[in-house]
């Protein structure tokens, strides 16, 4: 049986870089200007006075190599993402360095939003080119890239349902949307930023909301449905189709939450299914980096009829180049510019390099690896699955519960991820709410992790299962093996302690004279 | 809530007859008679143990906290058992068999003064402990009833012990709410017939559902989007619209933001955002539906306890009649999304004692969560 890696973290007692450095040191020395440029004065005078400085900005003084090792001893009390990550309600991939090179090049780094597009046209026939990639799997006639994430690209569909509602005089008749109570939370919030109401379908016996409870959330005022299929219990809801054609003859939109495309790549496409609209992740299933908030594109398809309501500009093919046009009934914009096309670049490689069918392939190994780790996980004493009595394969996730381990032991899910990143994997991102299973965990195992990979991370929740059963306080105090301990999150709710800045951790943490003393 | 310069205090009350009607198929164990019948029937005594599997998630906090007992079965043998070392309340009367042990009980460990009292029973404990505590002092049950309409219990021993030990250790994911303390009439039951009453409004612990404090901190909970809820429909409702008022603490929220306190216990009736009728019976509610003008009339009414009834328990006063008249169509049910969500299964019952009117209520129904946001429920007769 594979056992834990042995792991300790590299532990630094290393100050904020605010209060490292010295006065006068540099990093970088610059030559003193040539007489012309000092003939016309300090940079400063040339700005107004109102915009002038009072006071040099509180920077710290450093060397280069000083800069370089505070930074690398920080990277060594982190996991840095490239472990065994298997998340949690999230397609990890690792996309190759070639692809990260590809979108380092000063070609794409260097370019400016600004440029006029003749100047732009490498890149947008890379736009392109992956638009008619993803027409392809979704059989949707339009893909913007703009939504910088799945809940922005959620937005723009509920941006895109307000236009066609006033295009077609409805606005104000129809204003409810309709979404399952384990959908993204991004569906409802979006819905409800958009100035919509709300109707949720709550799941029932066969692990996904009945049609007859469809039928009853349907009506003159639905807008739209917002739904994902499978949620992150994994299960397929097979009655989609008909789902959609019942929300068509209410008279409103469908739109398909595709954050869990990953099981289904290659099979099943949004628009035979009826769906007017969907959305990908190209941070998740398309490989683009993730984690941190960092960059991230939502890619929104949607059919001929609504793409006239599309945030501008879009990019079109023309007998003399690609061009920036701006749609007939464009809602506007729901992010500055074209969007993370960095990150399209990316996935445009990461599909590439795929091809049509590694990427049919790659859905069959994520539910196959999924259900492998089904059954080491459920093996453990403690863990149970999501509607327990449903039989049959899961997709490419499963919702996990602890439920029993916490009621047993008191050892919850947020005890284990803890615990967990004391054996060198990273801790799973919590299963979003709501947490109808108690002390929910949502690995996905997806086609990258090997079978000695997902048997690794298997055995470390298997150990941090038995651990809680023999020794909970050791569970309980986790991390031990971590450069960071526990972090003591009630600071986070306490406007008095919570610092977001440097300025205002003086402020709060060590009296107003010091805070004076460093403005 | 933690009191600085001294330890917690936890009182513990077991009713040692607790839950000895249901397992040999008795609705209850009110009363002496139906005791030695379920005695007689080969009852044992399990409240105890229960309460002795809660208190042993209070190991950890032994040193820290100060643990209060009535002696022998009523506490003492739970908590020794648990491996706790308790202190035995002092002078207190013999046991007479009934929910009189409870209430002195429950007062001796108000009078200590108590930060949590934590009680193994039923609906009918659960009354006892509140009519004397009130929502002064907070309580939890431990589970070992028969009839547990209350929305005051743990969802198992071990459960509620896990939430003593956090409230006592002083966790931020504790908060306190209200909850609703309901017991059915036994004697009607057994012949038959259900009755259930709202005895009263308790303060209880629960732990909120995500484990990082800061991340729930930015999640509105239900109470805040209740009261907003509350606001909204105040405002939105037709002046010339009878409104009827079912009872509990969230139809309390919008009859304060109308301006008026109204009946916890009870129905009130409402027009033009003022009280016109408080704490009304089926015939009044009749009467006034009849001289109801032109805009009609609705019934606001709320899921009541734990077990998910939207009619026929504790607010019977809204009868089958009464539902026929206003119609379907015309109720808002008003409940929060966290307390829908631990309903298991997700179903509301209903119960007026009509087949025709459980049949029309039948069906789902848009429940109002939070201003503009509902959630389809399925709703069907109880069984």
């Amino acid at each position: 049986m594979t056992e834990p890696r042995a792991y300790r973290q590299a532990s630094w007692n290393e100050p904020v870089a605010m209060e490292l450095g010295a006065p006068g040191r540099r990093g970088l020395t610059f030559a003193a200007p040539e007489a012309e440029v000092a003939a016309i004065g300090a940079a400063e005078d040339l700005l107004p006075p109102a915009m002038r400085r009072r006071s040099r900005p509180a920077l710290p003084e450093m060397t280069e190599h000083d800069t370089l090792r505070h930074y690398v001893r920080l990277s060594q009390q982190v996991l840095g993402m490239v472990g065994i990550s298997l998340f949690g309600t999230c397609t990890m991939k690792y996309n190759p360095r070639v692809s990260e090179a590809l979108g380092l090049r000063p070609q794409t780094a260097e370019l400016h939003p600004l440029q006029h597009p003749s100047t732009l046209q490498g890149l947008l026939e890379i736009v392109w080119n992956f638009e008619r990639i993803l027409k392809a799997l979704s059989g949707m006639d339009r893909f913007t890239f703009q939504a910088a994430g799945g809940a922005d690209a959620a937005y723009a569909h509920v941006c895109v349902t307000r236009g066609w509602l006033e295009a077609t005089g409805q606005l104000g008749v129809r204003d409810e949307i309709v979404t399952s109570i384990q959908a993204h939370p991004c569906n409802p919030a979006t819905a409800a930023a958009g100035g919509f109401k709300v109707v949720t379908l709550p799941l029932e016996e066969g692990g996904y909301p009945s049609v007859e409870a469809l039928k009853a959330a349907l009506g003159p005022r639905t807008a739209a449905l917002m739904i994902n299929n499978p949620d992150d219990m994994g299960i397929y809801n097979p009655h989609m189709k008909e789902w959609v054609r019942l929300v068509k003859e209410a008279g409103a939109l469908a739109f398909y939450d595709h954050a869990n495309f990953n099981g289904v790549m290659g099979k099943i496409r949004a628009r035979d299914l009826g769906f007017d609209a969907c959305m990908f992740m190209l941070h998740k299933t398309f490989g683009g980096p993730k984690g941190g908030g960092g960059p991230a594109v939502g890619a929104y398809g949607c059919t001929e009829e609504l793409s006239r309501f599309l945030p501008k500009p879009m990019v079109n093919k023309t007998a003399s180049g690609f061009t920036l046009d701006i749609p007939e009934n464009s809602v506007g914009k729901v992010r500055e510019f074209m969007g993370n096309l960095h990150i399209v670049m990316r996935a445009y490689a990461w599909a590439r390099g795929m091809g049509a069918e590694g990427i049919n392939e790659a859905s069959d190994i994520s539910v196959l690896a999924n259900n492998y780790m089904e059954k080491g996980l459920l093996a453990i004493r403690g863990v149970t699955k999501s509607h327990p009595d449903i039989d049959g394969p899961r997709m490419e996730m499963t919702r996990y519960s602890l439920g029993t381990l916490k009621e047993e032991t008191g050892i919850g899910v947020g005890e284990v991820a803890n615990r967990m990143t004391d054996y060198g994997v990273d801790a799973p991102w919590l299963a979003h709410e709501p947490w109808h299973f108690p002390e929910p965990f949502t690995p996905e195992a997806g086609e990258l992790w090997s079978k000695e990979d997902i048997d690794t991370w298997v055995a470390v929740v298997r150990k941090v299962c038995e651990e809680a059963y023999a020794n909970p306080e050791i569970v309980k105090s986790a991390p031990h093996n971590a450069a960071i301990a526990k972090v003591q999150a009630e600071g986070c709710e306490d406007p008095a302690r919570w610092a977001t800045t440097w300025r205002a951790y003086l402020r709060k943490h060590r009296g107003g004279a010091r805070q004076q003393a460093a403005e | 809530m933690r009191r600085e310069g001294r330890g917690q205090k936890l009182g513990v009350v077991v009713n040692p007859v607790a839950g000895l009607g249901g397992a040999v198929g008795l609705k209850g164990t009110d009363g002496p008679e139906t005791l030695a019948r379920a005695v007689a029937l080969g009852a044992v005594p399990a409240a105890g143990l229960r309460c002795a599997l809660a208190l042993r998630a209070l190991l950890p906090l032994a040193d820290r906290i100060e643990v209060l007992v009535p002696p022998g079965a009523m506490g003492e043998e739970a908590a020794l058992a648990a491996g706790l070392r308790p202190r035995i309340l002092a002078g207190l009367p013999p046991p007479v068999g009934d929910g009189t042990d409870t209430r002195r009980a429950a007062a001796r460990l108000l009078a200590e003064q108590v930060d949590l009292l934590l009680f193994a029973g039923g609906d009918g404990t659960a009354r006892d402990v509140v009519a004397v505590l009130g929502t002064g002092v907070p309580i939890l049950g431990v589970p070992t009833g028969v009839k547990m309409h209350s929305a005051v219990f743990g969802t198992s021993p071990r459960a509620a012990g896990q939430t003593a030990a956090r409230l006592l250790g002083g966790e931020p994911g504790i908060r306190l709410r209200e909850a609703e303390v309901m017991d059915l009439d036994e004697a009607a039951l057994r012949q038959g017939r259900v009755g259930a009453s709202l005895y009263g409004i308790a303060r209880v612990p629960h732990a909120r559902g995500l484990v990082q404090a800061c991340k729930a901190g930015a999640r509105p909970d239900d109470e805040a989007a209740l009261d907003a809820l509350a606001r909204v429909i105040a405002r939105d409702w037709p002046a010339d619209r009878l409104m009827i008022l079912g009872c509990g603490t969230t139809t309390r929220r919008i009859k304060r933001a109308m301006g008026f306190e109204g009946t916890l216990l009870g129905v009130d009736v409402a027009l033009g955002g003022r009280l016109i009728a408080a704490d009304a019976n089926e015939a009044q509610l009749l009467r006034l539906l009849e001289r109801a003008g032109a805009g009609g009339a609705g019934i606001v009414a709320s899921v009541t306890g734990g077990q998910g009834f939207l009619f026929g328990r504790g607010n019977q006063q809204i009868s089958a009649e009464v539902i026929r008249r206003v119609g379907r169509d015309d109720i808002m049910v008003v409940t929060g999304a966290a307390k829908l969500a631990t309903l298991d299964p997700a179903l509301l019952h209903v119960d007026t004692g009509d087949a025709g009117v459980d049949a029309m209520l039948a069906g789902y129904m848009k429940i109002h969560t939070a201003p503009g946001q509902r959630m389809v429920m399925r709703v069907g007769a109880a069984a």
